[in-house]
C-alpha cells in the first residue's frame, strides 16, 4: 500500500510542480475555444431547445480537456522516465504491477479532472450551467478519464520516442475528440457521418456527460454508459497485462 | 544460510546477440566480490537480471534465496542497485528523491536513515537542492543513497566510480567498506582494476557472456601472473646469460621474469660480470590488471 501511495503521490506531484504547463495552459486553451466559438455561433446555433449554445458547448469542452489531459499525464510521465532512464527508480523496488497501474491511472485521472474542473469553473463566468443529473456527470467524468488514462499509459509504454507519442496525440486523440460532437450535435451531420460518429467512443463520453448537465442528449445515457464501460474494462485489462508481462519495460 | 547471490545456467539473448551464455556464480553473504570484464562482456546484463530489469532467456538467479522472477518482491527487497547510468528525476530535490525511493520499498518514515545516508555521502547541505542543479559526482552519490534507502543486505554497484573524482572515490569506498564490515554483501563491477584488487576478496572475469576466471583475488594474483624485474642499464645492453628471462622492453628498460627472489643474486652477478652499470632497478609485483589482460588474451 505504501508503495502504491508513494508512486501515486510522486505522479501527482510531478504535474503539480509544473502547474502552469499541465493545468493552467490547457484550461486557457480550452477557454479560448469557448470564447471564439460561443462568440461566433451563440446567435446562430441552437442545438437543444432552451439550451444556449455556450451552455451546450461547455460540457463538451470540459470533457475534451479531461480526456486530453488524462492521456497526456501517464504517457508523458512514462516516456520521460524511459528516455531519461529514471524509470529504474520504480522498476527496481518491489512494486507490484497492480500498484504501478493504479498509481499511474489515478494520477492521470486526477490531472484530467482538475483541468476539467478548471474549465467548468471558468465556463461559469460566461454562462449559467444546469446540473440536471450530477451523478451522470460524475460517472462519465470518472469513466472517460479512466479510459484515456489507460490509453495514455499504454501509449507511454509502447512509444520509444516523443515523436511516436506526438503521433498518437495528433493522429488519434485529436481527431477522436474533435469529431465527437464537442462543438455540435451529431444530429446536425449528414447521415453517413452520423453513423460514423456512433463508432467513436468519445461521442458517447461527451453525449452522456452533456446529459448530466442539460438533461438532453443525442442518445440515451445508459446506451453511452454501455458503450464506454466495456472499453474501459478492456483497456484496463490490456494495461495490466502489458505491465505484468513487462512489455518494453523489462527486457 | 542462503547465498547472497546465486546464479545458475544464466543465458540471455537479445535478438541475434548472446549477451550471456550460461553463467554460474555463487556469492556468499558478507563477501566483497568483483565482476570484471571488457565492455560488452555481459556484466550489466547479469546485474540487470539480478535486479529484475532484464529477463533471462534461460537459467535462474536468486538473491538471499529468493528467485528474482517467482519471488520478485522479496528478492528486490534484499537488493540495492546503483545503476551505471547517471539517472535522476529532474522534478524533485535530493530529499524528495530519497523519500520516494523509501516509499517504493514500503518504508513510511525513513528520515533518520535518510539523514544518515546524506551525512555519510557528504550530501547534507544539498538535501533540498533540485537534482538538476547537482554536479555529476553528487548525482552519483544520490544514486548510491537511493540504492541504500531500504538497507538491503546485498548491494550491487555497477561501475560506481566511472567519472568520479579521487576524493569522492575515497569517501565512497570508505562507506561501502563500512557497510561490508557490517555484513552487507557487495558486488562490484569496475574498470579500475586496482580498486577491485584492493577491495574485493573474490573476482569473476567475464568475457563474451562467459565466466573465464573465478577465484580469490590472492589466488589469481599468485597463479597467473609473473613477477618481473624492471631494469635500466648503461650502456643499454642485456648480458647474454639473461636473455632467456627477457619478457619485453618498456621505455628503454628491460623486463625480466623472476620466479623466485633467490634468483636475484645470480642476475646481479651476471650484470656485474658483463661490466654494465645499473641505472635503475625495481621488482614489479603482478597486479590484477596483468592477470586480467592475460586472461582476456588467453580466451577465444
Amino acid at each position: 500500500m505504501t508503495g502504491f501511495l508513494t508512486l501515486f503521490r510522486k505522479e501527482v506531484l510531478r504535474f503539480w510542480k509544473v502547474l502552469m504547463q499541465t493545468v493552467a495552459a490547457p484550461v486557457l486553451t480550452t477557454l479560448l475555444y469557448l470564447l471564439i466559438f460561443s462568440h461566433v455561433l451563440e446567435a446562430h446555433v441552437q442545438v437543444y431547445p432552451g439550451v444556449a449554445y455556450t451552455a451546450f458547448l461547455i460540457p463538451g469542452l470540459v470533457m475534451m480537456a479531461i480526456l486530453q489531459n488524462a492521456f497526456a499525464n501517464g504517457s508523458s510521465s512514462l516516456i520521460q522516465s524511459k528516455i531519461s532512464g529514471n524509470i529504474v527508480f520504480f522498476l527496481l523496488p518491489p512494486l507490484s504491477y497492480l500498484e504501478f497501474f493504479l498509481a499511474y491511472l489515478l494520477a492521470a485521472m486526477v490531472r484530467g479532472l482538475i483541468v476539467g474542473l478548471g474549465v467548468a469553473m471558468s465556463g461559469l463566468l460566461f454562462t449559467d450551467l444546469a446540473f440536471a443529473h450530477p451523478l451522470w456527470i460524475l460517472a462519465f467524468a470518472l469513466l472517460a478519464s479512466a479510459v484515456f488514462a489507460c490509453f495514455g499509459i499504454i501509449a507511454g509504454i509502447w512509444a520509444e520516442k516523443f515523436d511516436q507519442l506526438a503521433g498518437v496525440q495528433n493522429f488519434i486523440i485529436m481527431p477522436l475528440t474533435f469529431l465527437s460532437g464537442v462543438f455540435y450535435s451529431i444530429h446536425s451531420l449528414p447521415a453517413f457521418w452520423q453513423a460514423v460518429s456512433h463508432y467513436n467512443p468519445v461521442f458517447y463520453m461527451i453525449d452522456g456527460f452533456r446529459y448530466g448537465f442539460h438533461g438532453v442528449s443525442d442518445v440515451d445515457p445508459w446506451l453511452s454508459l454501455a458503450a464506454i464501460l466495456p472499453i474501459a474494462l478492456i483497456l484496463a485489462g490490456l494495461t495490466l497485462q502489458l505491465l505484468r508481462s513487462g512489455y518494453k519495460l523489462r527486457h | 544460510m542462503s547465498r547472497a547471490i546465486s546464479v545458475r545456467g544464466l543465458a540471455k539473448r537479445f535478438g541475434g546477440l548472446e549477451a550471456l551464455r550460461g553463467v554460474d556464480l555463487e556469492v556468499e553473504q558478507g563477501e566483497f566480490f568483483a565482476l570484471l570484464g571488457p565492455n560488452g562482456a555481459g556484466k550489466t546484463t547479469l546485474i540487470s537480471i539480478l535486479a529484475g530489469l532484464v529477463r533471462a532467456s534461460a537459467g535462474e538467479a536468486s538473491i538471499m534465496g529468493h528467485d528474482v522472477v517467482r519471488d520478485y518482491r522479496d528478492a528486490r527487497r534484499k537488493l540495492g542497485v546503483v545503476p551505471q547510468e547517471l539517472v535522476f528525476d529532474p522534478f524533485f530535490t535530493v530529499r524528495e528523491t530519497l523519500q520516494f525511493q523509501s516509499g517504493y520499498f514500503g518504508i513510511k518514515r525513513n528520515d533518520d536513515w535518510i539523514d544518515a545516508l546524506l551525512h555519510h555521502l557528504n550530501l547534507t547541505d544539498k538535501a533540498d537542492t533540485n537534482m538538476r542543479r547537482l554536479s555529476g559526482g553528487m548525482k552519483r552519490r544520490v544514486l548510491v543513497a537511493q540504492a541504500l534507502v531500504h538497507r538491503p543486505p546485498v548491494i550491487v554497484l555497477d561501475e560506481p566510480t566511472a567519472g568520479v573524482d579521487v576524493e569522492l572515490r575515497q569517501t565512497l569506498w570508505q562507506f561501502i567498506r563500512e557497510l561490508n564490515g557490517q555484513g552487507h554483501t557487495i558486488l562490484l563491477t569496475t574498470h579500475y582494476l586496482e580498486e577491485a584488487e584492493e577491495l574485493c576478496e573474490r573476482v569473476a572475469m567475464l568475457k563474451a557472456g562467459r565466466i573465464v576466471a573465478l577465484d580469490r583475488t590472492a589466488n589469481l594474483l599468485r597463479a597467473d601472473a609473473q613477477r618481473r624485474v624492471e631494469l635500466r642499464l648503461s650502456p643499454s645492453r642485456l648480458p647474454a646469460a639473461l636473455q632467456p628471462r627477457l619478457a619485453g622492453e618498456k621505455n628503454g628498460a628491460f623486463l625480466l621474469n623472476l620466479n623466485d627472489y633467490g634468483e636475484l643474486e645470480g642476475m646481479l652477478a651476471e650484470i656485474r660480470l658483463a661490466g654494465v652499470q645499473i641505472e635503475s632497478f625495481c621488482v614489479r609485483q603482478p597486479d590484477l590488471e596483468e592477470v586480467f589482460l592475460q586472461t582476456m588474451r588467453g580466451q577465444p
